[in-house]
């Protein structure tokens, strides 16, 4: 039971990073259209950009800076490269930044090579805090879960509560009539934008030291997150937060469990001959756990298109 | 298409087919031989992905898929070859292939094609990641890491090709290619090709004439995925290995660029897109770590400012040569094209002695470009670079107007030439 309370809690951690990223990324689809295929890309530089600033002058200012350095990057973008192949429709815009994603991957490796950067936790937080049961839980981890749920909660205030949030929430579903009634919509569109990539890139500054920086963390995040916004329903912030978190849980619980089909099979009293180690009744749930987010998006798009929380069919 | 074009583009295809034919005994070198089967390979694929993207408008990020499991699956029937279990000669080994990706797309497709867009790019990056993934767990199939080889001497002997020798491999691969070339060219003669562009370009208009647009992209996602897979059974004969990687997210990468930057629109564009990328992925790559790096600026540069591509570009180009007004745009042209070589000088130097330290680490600065040797890590060959960077983009910045403006004259005079 302990052990359980404990996969959750980092099932809970790593589904909050989840929720920094997608909500960006599904905000930026519902206004734009625009599925970024970069998003996850901008995680990754703001962890690089974090390790680089942290050698220097500490994680503390990393921890301010990086995030911000991202967001001015990912409002160039959307001004000079997003906004230019905007008029060839939206296949352009989805190779566009389908290729950012590529170049960006490539630059990374260009400037600090493929090996992992040794960027990590920093001293000051790099203690258990508490333990229960055996399970010790870190100090950054807590503060990894205070971070999001700030970061969350701040930018809730913003669109809930302020003016500009309600242009934002106009804009999302009608940006001609906001247009119209003489707001800039590109200029929220971009900001929106920027706003979007520098969480993305606040994720990756405390994650990266969390888990790995390397050239190939934007990959194995960005699709997840896809499966995140896609689960959770396009263009819904409660789906991508629910979505987030189940997956988050889902993924971290999984590699742990070494349960396979047989054994459930077993338990209502048909055993199965222990054949080879290609038999699919014998892999564990660790052993499939890379493919469950993606079994789960394919049952999800055939038997509910819409996602959890959607309101337009995918 | 009138008597006379079409008698042209008779003699264009026999001339191409004897070309084609000639070329083992013209050229002995098996480098250049493994390459044109490269070609071939990729123009087949690239075709096959042009079915989705330029004629139904769908965006896949998924393709491989097909050509992966086409592939795995050709190995595997030609091991039953080897084993004497089944007298199929290797030659027809791509048409398993063909068949494994069409099963597959029919089974994927299902799912995928229920909307188009951002959607269906959505879902088949999803599928893609599921193979890929499947590729660790399912590893009979796959082969885990050493992944599936084979040996293609084995099995019925066809027309006297033992397929020992690789001249033997490029003449399967040339009937292939142009056969399936043809045939797709056929497919978009046909009323379903026809009623694919209706579908991408307008739906609603496609559903009111009577036709699901769901059943069209079906279809031709099916269709796509069979000539994916036989590109996937040339692979597995020529190269009598396939991995894991053959299904993942990079080769379906590659085979959307090399489609995008041919050029989407016209039906031979991706054939000049697979010829690219085949050259630049074996020749630049032999010299530069980076060519993954300036293959990504290309492609961005492709997709920021010549949406159609390439075969686009040269389209553009026929009207004025035909009415011999290439002479007026070339000045232009020239004075642009020493600001654009100092550009790129000082780009490639920059990237080239950031990717030299990045890799080597400092132990070895040493490098060369061009045989100018010089040390990466001294501060000269980096201002260098920088300095033609910012001259060469200044320069450029100051004369692309004079292109604009000897474009607009020639379009003016086509106008005036085509008003009376």
């Amino acid at each position: 039971m302990d052990t359980a309370f404990f996969f959750l809690f980092n099932g809970i951690v790593y589904g909050l990073l989840l929720f920094m990223l997608s909500s960006g990324l599904t905000l930026i689809f519902s206004m734009m259209g625009v599925l970024n295929f970069a998003h996850a890309s901008f995680y990754m530089l703001g962890a690089y950009f974090a390790y680089q600033i942290s050698t220097h002058i500490g994680f503390w200012p990393a921890l301010i800076f990086a995030p911000l350095i991202v967001g001015c990057l990912g409002a160039v973008i959307e001004r000079y490269g997003l906004r230019t192949v905007h008029r060839h429709g939206h296949v352009a815009e989805l190779l566009f930044t389908f290729g950012l994603a590529l170049l960006i991957e490539e630059i990374v490796i260009l400037i600090w090579g493929r090996n992992p950067m040794p960027y990590s936790v920093p001293s000051e937080l790099d203690f258990a805090l508490f333990e229960i049961a055996g399970n010790s839980y870190s100090a950054y981890k807590i503060f990894m879960m205070l971070v999001s749920i700030s970061m969350l909660l701040f930018l809730y205030g913003i669109i809930a509560r302020t003016r500009i949030g309600m242009i934002i929430q106009a804009a999302l579903t009608h940006p001609e009539t906001v247009d119209t009634l003489g707001h800039n919509v590109s200029r929220v569109f971009m900001l929106v934008f920027g706003v979007g990539t520098g969480l993305a890139g606040l994720a990756g500054v405390i994650g990266g030291n969390a888990f790995v920086t390397e050239p190939g963390m934007a990959r194995a995040l960005g699709t997840i997150v896809f499966v995140v916004i896609i689960v959770g329903g396009l263009g819904s912030l409660t789906g991508a937060f629910v979505a987030s978190l189940l997956l988050g849980v889902i993924q971290t619980t999984a590699v742990a469990v070494d349960v396979s089909l047989a054994d459930l099979v077993a338990t209502v009293g048909i055993t199965t001959s222990a054949a080879d180690a290609n038999d699919l009744m014998h892999k564990t749930l660790s052993q499939v756990a890379p493919i469950l987010p993606y079994l789960f998006m394919v049952l999800m798009l055939i038997s509910r298109p819409r996602g959890l929380f959607g309101t337009r069919d995918a | 298409m009138n008597h006379g074009l079409r008698l042209l583009s008779v003699i264009a295809v026999l001339t191409l087919v004897a070309v084609l034919a000639a070329v083992p005994h013209v050229v002995s070198s098996g480098f250049t031989l493994s390459l044109l089967n490269q070609i071939g390979i990729g123009v087949v694929f690239a075709l096959s992905y042009n079915m989705l993207l330029g004629q139904s408008g769908l965006l896949s990020f998924g393709h491989a898929v097909y050509f992966g499991l086409g592939g795995f699956t050709a190995l595997h029937v030609l091991h039953t070859i080897t084993g004497g279990d089944l007298p199929l000669p290797v030659p027809l080994l791509p048409l398993v292939g063909g068949v494994m990706g069409l099963v597959c797309a029919l089974a994927l497709g299902w799912v995928s094609t229920r909307r188009a867009g951002t959607i269906f790019a959505m879902i088949t990056l999803g599928v893609a990641e599921l193979v890929a993934a499947s590729s660790n767990i399912i590893q009979g199939y796959f082969g885990g890491e050493e992944g599936i080889s084979g040996d293609r001497m084995s099995g019925p002997v066809l027309f006297g090709l033992t397929m020992g020798p690789q001249q033997d491999v490029y003449y399967v691969i040339v009937v292939w290619m142009l056969l399936s070339a043809g045939l797709m060219y056929l497919i978009t003669e046909t009323p379903l090709g026809r009623m694919a562009n209706a579908v991408r370009d307008n739906p609603e208009r496609a559903a009111f004439v009577g036709y699901n647009p769901r059943t069209i992209r079906f279809m031709m996602f099916a269709l796509s995925g069979f000539f994916a897979g036989i590109a996937g059974g040339l692979f597995a004969i020529n190269y009598e290995i396939i991995t894991a990687e053959a299904v993942g997210i990079n080769v379906s990468a590659s085979v959307l660029m090399m489609a995008y930057i041919g050029g989407i629109g016209y039906f031979f564009g991706p054939v000049i897109g697979a010829v690219i990328y085949t050259l630049l992925s074996t020749v630049l790559s032999a010299y530069t770590e980076a060519w993954m790096f300036y293959f990504g600026v290309f492609f961005l540069i492709v997709v920021l400012y010549a949406p159609n591509g390439i075969s686009g570009v040269l389209a553009a180009h026929t009207p004025v040569l035909r009415a011999h007004l290439m002479h007026r745009l070339m000045p232009a042209y020239a004075t642009a094209l020493l600001p654009t070589l100092v550009l790129l000088l000082g780009a490639i130097l920059l990237v080239e002695i950031n990717y030299h330290l990045s890799i080597s680490g400092n132990y070895d600065s040493e490098m060369s470009i061009l045989g100018v040797g010089f040390d990466a890590a001294s501060w000269w060959p980096t201002l260098a670079g920088l300095a033609a960077l910012v001259v060469g983009g200044a320069l450029l910045w100051r004369t692309l107007p004079y292109v604009g403006l000897a474009w607009s004259e020639v379009r003016a005079e086509l106008a005036g030439e085509a008003a009376p």
